[in-house]
């Protein structure tokens, strides 16, 4: 399937699906233009930074120690194909379920520990994580906080403020009113206009309430956010892709590390997909993507094409785009 | 007492034994919602599919044997936790007919996910 995608815009989120994750690219549409610069300078004095491109990816469902056939195969793989990128990603988000949970004295705390092991092979400055109910939902976030830090945070990059929240720790798929209000307090310093992006594990809105893919206060935290033109969340726990726009937030998916689940349109059991041992990474699959200059300035098209993973190769990415407009400046 | 106040006491006893009988009769018996027990364990709903009437108030007696579990269907309107050690009741008059998936919403451990029931309202 091929998506031609305008990047005519002043400030673009274009992301892509690497199949076991998906990459981020943040970039100036505009150019060098008098009117770019301007738009730059007023964001980068509401954020500290001035916007300039980066790229940045998210991983998520790991779940480390998972009795599967894949292991920790795919996360490793993750790991060598981001480093093997000709432009490293700024930040890695893992959005959540990086270990499976266990209650065997002592084991949960090694599940962690290997991820960490793996992931700090990652040649790129920063990573964040989030809990997913894997992690957290057991205790509470306790063993989780005291190897990673800090379940619901923000931080800013180059102009993007990022939103980590937590819809796990509480065992129920909510947020809550605590973090609700930390939100609402976070988010206040910004103008609509700010690029936010929330990464988080659980969607924030009923994709399929009977498979316990919804958050019960989704809706209140998207009324926090609904005044901020250029919202994009990013979510893991569904173990597919999936794309899904309410207003002006855009919600994405990112598939797993370990195995997959069906099109929750298509099937009523949420069954996981039967491992294929001739294609072990079948519905982790890549993107392929080819980044054409135009002609005309700021005409610019990413160009997009699916394709099957094999256990040889990967390339390619698939595009979406969350605009700034600059008029809203 | 006089004869006509023998027969008035024994007038107002009558009455006071109809109404007696009244209170005890079938009639007055369906007015109390239907009582139905599910229990909750790690990883099962017990039993795992129950049978409603559409328009039947019915109130349904929540356990756990061991930690807390959800009990969650979004369509007949309940989101509840099961603390183990006390019940749970929730009441519901079911509008529409059809089969109702019910989840444990509420993180147990390893089995969570498969956890579920079915509400079946003819």
């Amino acid at each position: 399937m091929k998506r031609d995608l305008d990047r005519r815009r002043f400030l673009k989120i274009a992301g892509v699906s690497m199949g076991v994750g998906a990459l981020y690219t943040v970039w100036p549409g505009l150019g060098g233009s008098a009117e770019a610069a301007e738009a730059a300078r007023r964001l980068g004095l509401k954020t500290g930074e001035k916007p300039t491109t980066f790229t940045f990816a998210q991983l998520s469902d790991a779940h480390v120690g998972f009795d599967g056939p894949i292991g920790t195969r795919a996360l490793e793989k993750a790991v060598d194909s981001l480093n093997a990128l000709p432009q490293r990603p700024d930040l890695i988000l893992f959005t959540g379920d990086l270990t499976h949970d266990t209650e065997k004295p002592g084991e949960h705390a090694a599940r962690m520990k290997r991820f960490q092991e793996i992931v700090s092979r990652l040649e790129v400055p920063k990573v964040f994580h989030i809990p997913g109910e894997h992690d957290a939902g057991l205790d509470g976030g306790e063993l989780y906080r005291s190897v990673f830090g800090p379940t619901y945070y923000s931080f800013d990059h180059r102009g993007v403020h990022f939103v980590a929240l937590d819809n796990v720790s509480r065992a129920r798929p909510e947020v809550g009113a605590e973090q609700r209000a930390w939100l609402a307090r976070d988010l206040a310093r910004f103008h609509k206009t700010a690029p936010l992006v929330v990464f988080t594990h659980r969607p924030l809105f009923d994709l399929r309430p009977d498979w316990e893919w919804f958050t019960s206060d989704g809706d209140e935290v998207m009324s926090l956010l609904a005044p901020y033109e250029n919202v994009t969340v990013l979510y893991g726990h569904i173990h597919r892709e999936d794309h899904h726009t309410v207003g002006h937030a855009q919600h994405h998916a990112a598939r797993s590390l370990s195995f997959a689940f069906p099109d929750p349109a298509q099937v009523d059991d949420k069954k996981a997909i039967p491992f294929d041992k001739d294609q072990p990474f079948k519905n982790l699959g890549l993107r392929v993507a080819e980044h054409a200059h135009g002609r005309a300035a700021g005409a610019d098209t990413v160009k997009v094409e699916d394709v099957e993973l094999t256990m040889k190769e990967f390339s390619g990415t698939e595009g979406f785009n969350q605009i700034l407009k600059p008029a809203t400046f | 007492m006089t004869r006509r106040g023998i027969a008035h006491a024994s007038l107002i006893a009558v009455a006071v034994v109809g109404g007696l009988v009244a209170a005890a009769s079938p009639r007055a018996r369906a007015q109390e919602p239907r009582i139905v027990a599910i229990t909750a364990k790690r990883f099962e709903f017990s039993p795992s599919e129950i049978t409603l009437k559409q328009g039947e108030t019915v109130t349904l007696q929540l356990r756990s044997e061991d930690t807390t579990h959800g009990f969650f269907v979004r369509p007949l309107g309940i989101d509840k936790d099961i603390p183990p050690d006390a019940t749970t009741e929730v009441t519901i008059t079911p509008k529409e007919t059809g089969r109702y998936r019910v989840i444990c919403d509420h993180f147990c451990g390893a089995g969570h996910g498969g956890m579920k029931m079915t509400i079946v309202v003819e």
